[in-house]
């Protein structure tokens, strides 16, 4: 076992502890960025000007009505930036723009005495446009050639061939909409230049590195002249990794033009009109199968709608790509994958970040394919799962395939599916009226970044010569429990209880140079850091304490709290009259006894940790390579139940086995994997984001700008019963502790119950039938789907595809 | 036009200037500096801004703190401290009731809220009788908390914790029964570890 990977004796992680700030959370006490600004009261509020149309040029810019408003301290234009006016890396996201892009897009801000004074400015400003005709859909952009981005193609084998030589072939279009991360915390920061002349940025960011470069671009600054802290998210799930960025620079901008500290929050109307969100994808796809079932060849397009700016669209788009495959092998296929530009804002990440929508097509193809075949969608998609050997398209083994099988197995007994399954047939024999369906789906999701340099991480570790420990990591903490983990990881590495052991705000004056807090890796990248810096601390303390107790320092144990020769801790032996050496090799220390000779002796007690991902590799030119660390594995079984009146379904019972290796912290894992269901589920079933498509004087305008319009999963869709296993016996050797990263790859188990809804609209039609579902699966998506099954079913000989359908489930 | 009013929060009195038009929540947060109710979604559509004003749990963004002169403000940093949690505090922490945390505080509020509501028989949606005793069963539970949003869907958790704290009791008969299944090996005929399970389920699980 690696030493990654080697738990000592006792350790904190794995123990199912709460959230390290459950108590603040319950009381409310816990503080957010917004929380901090509320007691400057000397802070100035920045608020948007923003854009009335989807694509113009703005032509003037006046602003003496808006700074005579009463409070009104100064208006923030392209003019004031002394740095570079741009909101990203890339060069294309100008954060004052010559140009509107989208509708709600923010052409200058406001600074006001109180939130009204600044918001009556803003309607003040006055903003000429030159209107420009717009692209809002993907199919607008197609037709106009708007890309952005590279070109990708992801190829392997022969797949013109084996489609031509298949037995049974099948072919599908379908959109996935667009996904708002409604965290509900808004984005916000807040600037200031603080006592020692350093500007201070809090933002509510996953990546405090890249707000540091941002705003330092923006001001023509040094990093060295600027710290991000970001304290804690409301929530960010991929929705704060870029976006927050140009909203700090506007308001780090704000505090060096006027001495004042600025206050900066999006009100949920500004956070939805004006930040990204999971990107729509169009897609089809080309399926060859044998008549065993199994899949000989895929050829697929994947056109994802980048919005505005480039964003982290290519990384989407690579990993979009790169999890096509899901569980199964595919060995000839070609994915062609490209990101339009449109005028709407700019799309980004969003949990899973283009996992969820490559795995959903090559679950559409499974889906809708598995009746005209005439098996039983569960057995199909068991059949094409990987084998030992096997390799991915893109070249990578897969290493530990041979637990999709395991879980699958596991799964389908804990949610008793046989039965379950006779159940629900005979259930629909009698309701002609009601059908349900119960489904199961797999999960394969590669871990790390698919950019072999963000593979890295920092922390600093302190302790204190009383033995208290102050650790600080690069990754931030939106509620996924990162926080939580790191306090059992150094608490682990130096034999403490967790008690011992306290956390600093994230800043990017502690540790440089981070990674963005995303691709599920937070735990794995600072885990790796923080057990470094641990781990040479221990060392260095072994060496103090090996002196104290008479033993070699490879003999001294740290546990619980206590230092102690290997082997004696608790024995009470030194009350046995034996020589001095060996009373003194049976002594037991306290940590804080170490830590006090240790400081006495000039050793050093703080070491700066570091990690990076071995063994990491990828060639995007070939599409070929290893991306990933390793694979997290899962399967959700979900049981429907639709209304064949209305669409209207409820989701009856959903069981799920999930690997999280050997989990840092199960009970934080047990909600991530609940809670990524829920999401999942969301976006696959209600979550229907809509834009004006009309040429009416809001084309280009979000029309689901708040959660009256835009459903978000709530109480009511819960399932009835949710069970959620962790799958055991298994240890990741290449990670921390054995563990594995968890904070994405559940999201794609809600793939069930879409399978299980599509199956129960089948149901309402003739067996054989090829069976489509729109993407979301509303109630409203589900009617038109079982109507048109209905439909077939009153004309059976024009819609069935295979000669001998022997349909065995759903 | 500003109105000089005086609210009781957490049992302190707070007196404090206010715009005619100013909400009970931004004169909570921006005029007192009581950060307890967060702000998610300025519409009272996600509840995370949800306090106990006379006892009775509102959306404190849709209400006008003029209006609510001399009233009595309960937010969540006022049912209990850290160290001496009200029993569904303790019971959202002890069941993971959140994972960010932002919706919390009004998550919390909410349940106490409605809990007395509850209590006085005040019938929901899905009670079957209006005039019986409700029982707060995990349809009642999920219909009367159904206006706080929980965006890390920590729902069957917080379903669970209101569950613990309305009837400790049955709750820790349901809690030991599953912990009992918990410690059943699972699945393998050999004699693998056993795995850890999370039952969330409102029926007996498995």
């Amino acid at each position: 076992m690696s030493r990654l990977a080697e738990r000592p004796a006792n350790p904190s992680v794995g123990k199912p502890d709460p959230h390290e700030s459950a108590a603040g959370h319950v009381t409310g006490h816990a503080l957010y960025t917004d929380d901090i600004s509320t007691a400057r009261t000397d802070a100035l509020t920045a608020w948007p000007v923003q854009a009335p149309h989807a694509h113009a040029r703005v032509t003037a810019i006046r602003t003496e009505a808006a700074t005579a408003v009463p409070g009104v301290v100064r208006v923030l234009t392209a003019a004031d930036v002394p740095g570079v006016n741009d909101a990203g890396e890339g060069g294309d996201e100008p954060l004052f723009p010559a140009e509107v892009m989208y509708y709600g897009h923010p052409v200058c801000w406001v600074l006001g005495e109180t939130p009204e004074a600044a918001r009556i400015g803003s309607n003040a400003v006055e903003v000429d446009y030159e209107e420009l005709d717009s692209l809002i859909t993907v199919a607008d952009a197609v037709a106009a050639g708007s890309y952005q981005g590279n070109h990708r193609v992801s190829r392997r084998g022969d797949p013109e061939s084996a489609l031509d030589e298949a037995a049974h072939v099948f072919s599908g279009e379908i959109e996935t909409h667009a996904q708002e991360h409604f965290y509900l915390e808004t984005h916000a920061a807040l600037a200031y230049v603080d006592e020692s002349d350093q500007l201070y940025v809090q933002s509510s960011t996953q990546n405090p590195s890249e707000a540091q470069v941002i705003v330092a671009q923006v001001l023509g600054l040094s990093s060295h002249e600027v710290t991000v802290q970001s304290l804690r998210m409301g929530g960010g799930f991929g929705g704060k990794e870029t976006q927050p960025h140009g909203l700090a620079a506007v308001a780090a901008l704000g505090t060096t033009l006027t001495g004042r500290p600025v206050r900066l929050r999006l009100n949920r109307n500004q956070d939805i009109t004006i930040t990204g969100k999971r990107p729509g994808f169009r897609m089809s796809w080309k399926a060859g199968f044998d008549d065993a079932g199994k899949l000989v060849g895929l050829k697929a397009t994947m056109t994802p709608d980048g919005g505005w700016s480039l964003d982290l669209m290519e990384p989407v788009l690579s990993r979009a790509l790169c999890h096509i495959d899901n569980a199964y092998w595919i060995p000839n296929i070609e994915v062609d994958g490209r990101t339009v530009k449109t005028h709407k804002t700019s799309h980004t990440a969003f949990r899973g970040f283009g996992g969820p929508q490559g795995i959903f097509l090559i679950e559409d193809v499974f889906g809708s394919s598995a009746p005209a075949l005439g098996i039983d969608p569960a057995e199909l998609r068991r059949r094409n799962f990987y084998q030992p050997g096997h390799t991915t398209p893109y070249g990578q083994p897969v290493r530990d395939c041979e637990r999709m099988p395991a879980i699958w197995s596991q799964l389908r007994q804990e949610s008793d599916f046989a039965a379950r399954s006779a159940e629900v047939e005979s259930f629909n024999a009698a309701h002609p009226h009601t059908k349900r369906a119960l489904a199961i789906t797999p999960l394969k999701f590669g871990i790390s970044f698919n950019q072999t340099s963000m593979n890295q991480a920092g922390a600093l570790v302190l302790v204190y010569k009383d033995g208290s420990v102050l650790i600080n990591h690069g990754g931030t903490e939106m509620g996924q429990g990162l926080h939580t983990k790191m306090l059992q990881v150094a608490a682990t590495a130096l034999g403490l209880p967790r008690t011992a052991v306290r956390l600093a705000p994230t800043r990017t004056d502690k540790v440089p140079n981070t990674s963005a807090t995303s691709a599920s890796t937070g735990a794995d990248l600072n885990g790796g850091a923080v057990k470094n810096a641990c781990d040479q601390i221990r060392d260095r303390m072994a060496d103090v304490a090996a002196g104290m107790l008479g033993v070699e320092p490879a003999d001294v144990d740290f546990s619980g709290g206590m230092v102690s020769a290997s082997g004696a801790s608790g024995s009470g032996a030194s009350r046995s009259g034996a020589s001095s050496a060996s009373s003194a090799s049976n002594r037991e220390l306290t940590f804080a006894d170490v830590a006090h000779e240790a400081n006495a002796k000039r050793v050093q007690l703080h070491a700066a940790g570091y990690y990076r991902t071995e063994g990491l590799q990828w060639d995007p030119e070939t599409w070929t390579g290893t991306p990933f660390k390793y694979f997290a594995y899962g399967a959700a079984a979900a049981e429907v139940e639709v209304d064949g009146f209305t669409g209207a379904y409820r989701t009856r019972r959903v069981d799920i086995v999930q690997d999280a290796g050997d989990s840092l912290s199960p009970m934080i894992d047990v909600g991530q994997i609940e809670g990524a269901f829920v999401q999942g589920a969301g976006w696959l079933t209600l979550e229907d984001m809509r834009w004006d498509t009309s040429d009416g004087p809001t084309r280009g305008r979000l029309l689901t700008q708040s959660a009256s319009t835009y459903k978000l999963p709530s109480f009511s869709e819960m399932p009835s019963e949710l069970n959620v296993t962790l799958f055991d016996e298994a240890r990741e050797d290449g990670a921390i502790y054995g563990s594995k990263a968890v904070g994405e790859p559940p999201l794609m188990l809600a793939f069930s119950v879409r399978e299980a809804l599509r199956q129960a609209v089948a149901a309402f039609g003739p067996a054989g039938r090829k069976a489509e579902l729109a993407h979301p699966a509303t109630p409203e998506a589900v009617f038109w789907a079982l109507e048109a099954a209905r439909d077939a079913a009153r004309q059976p000989a024009t819609d069935t595809t295979t000669p001998n359908p022997t349909l065995t489930g759903g | 036009m500003d109105q000089n009013i005086t609210l009781y929060v957490d049992g302190n009195r707070r007196p404090v200037t206010v715009d005619t038009r100013t909400t009970l929540l931004d004169a909570l947060r921006d005029r007192l500096d009581v950060t307890s109710p967060k702000k998610g979604c300025d519409h009272g559509q996600c509840g995370a801004c949800t306090v106990l004003l006379n006892g009775r749990r509102v959306t404190s963004c849709l209400v006008l703190a003029v209006a609510y002169d001399g009233a009595d403000v309960t937010t969540a940093a006022g049912l209990g401290s850290d160290d001496e949690l009200h029993p569904v505090q303790q019971a959202f922490l002890d069941r993971d009731g959140f994972q960010c945390g932002y919706c919390t505080p009004g998550q919390i509020c909410s349940a106490v809220g409605m809990m007395e509501e509850a209590e006085r028989g005040s019938p929901s949606h899905v009670s079957a009788n209006l005039n019986d005793p409700v029982e707060l069963t995990d349809e009642e539970i999920r219909e009367r908390m159904s206006g706080n949003l929980c965006r890390c869907g920590a729902y069957v958790n917080i379903v669970a914790a209101i569950r613990q704290a309305a009837d400790p009791e049955a709750e820790q008969i349901r809690q030991a029964r599953a912990e009992r299944q918990r410690n059943e090996p699972v699945l393998r005929e050999d004699d693998a570890p056993t795995s850890y399970q999370v039952s969330v389920s409102g029926e007996e699980g498995r």
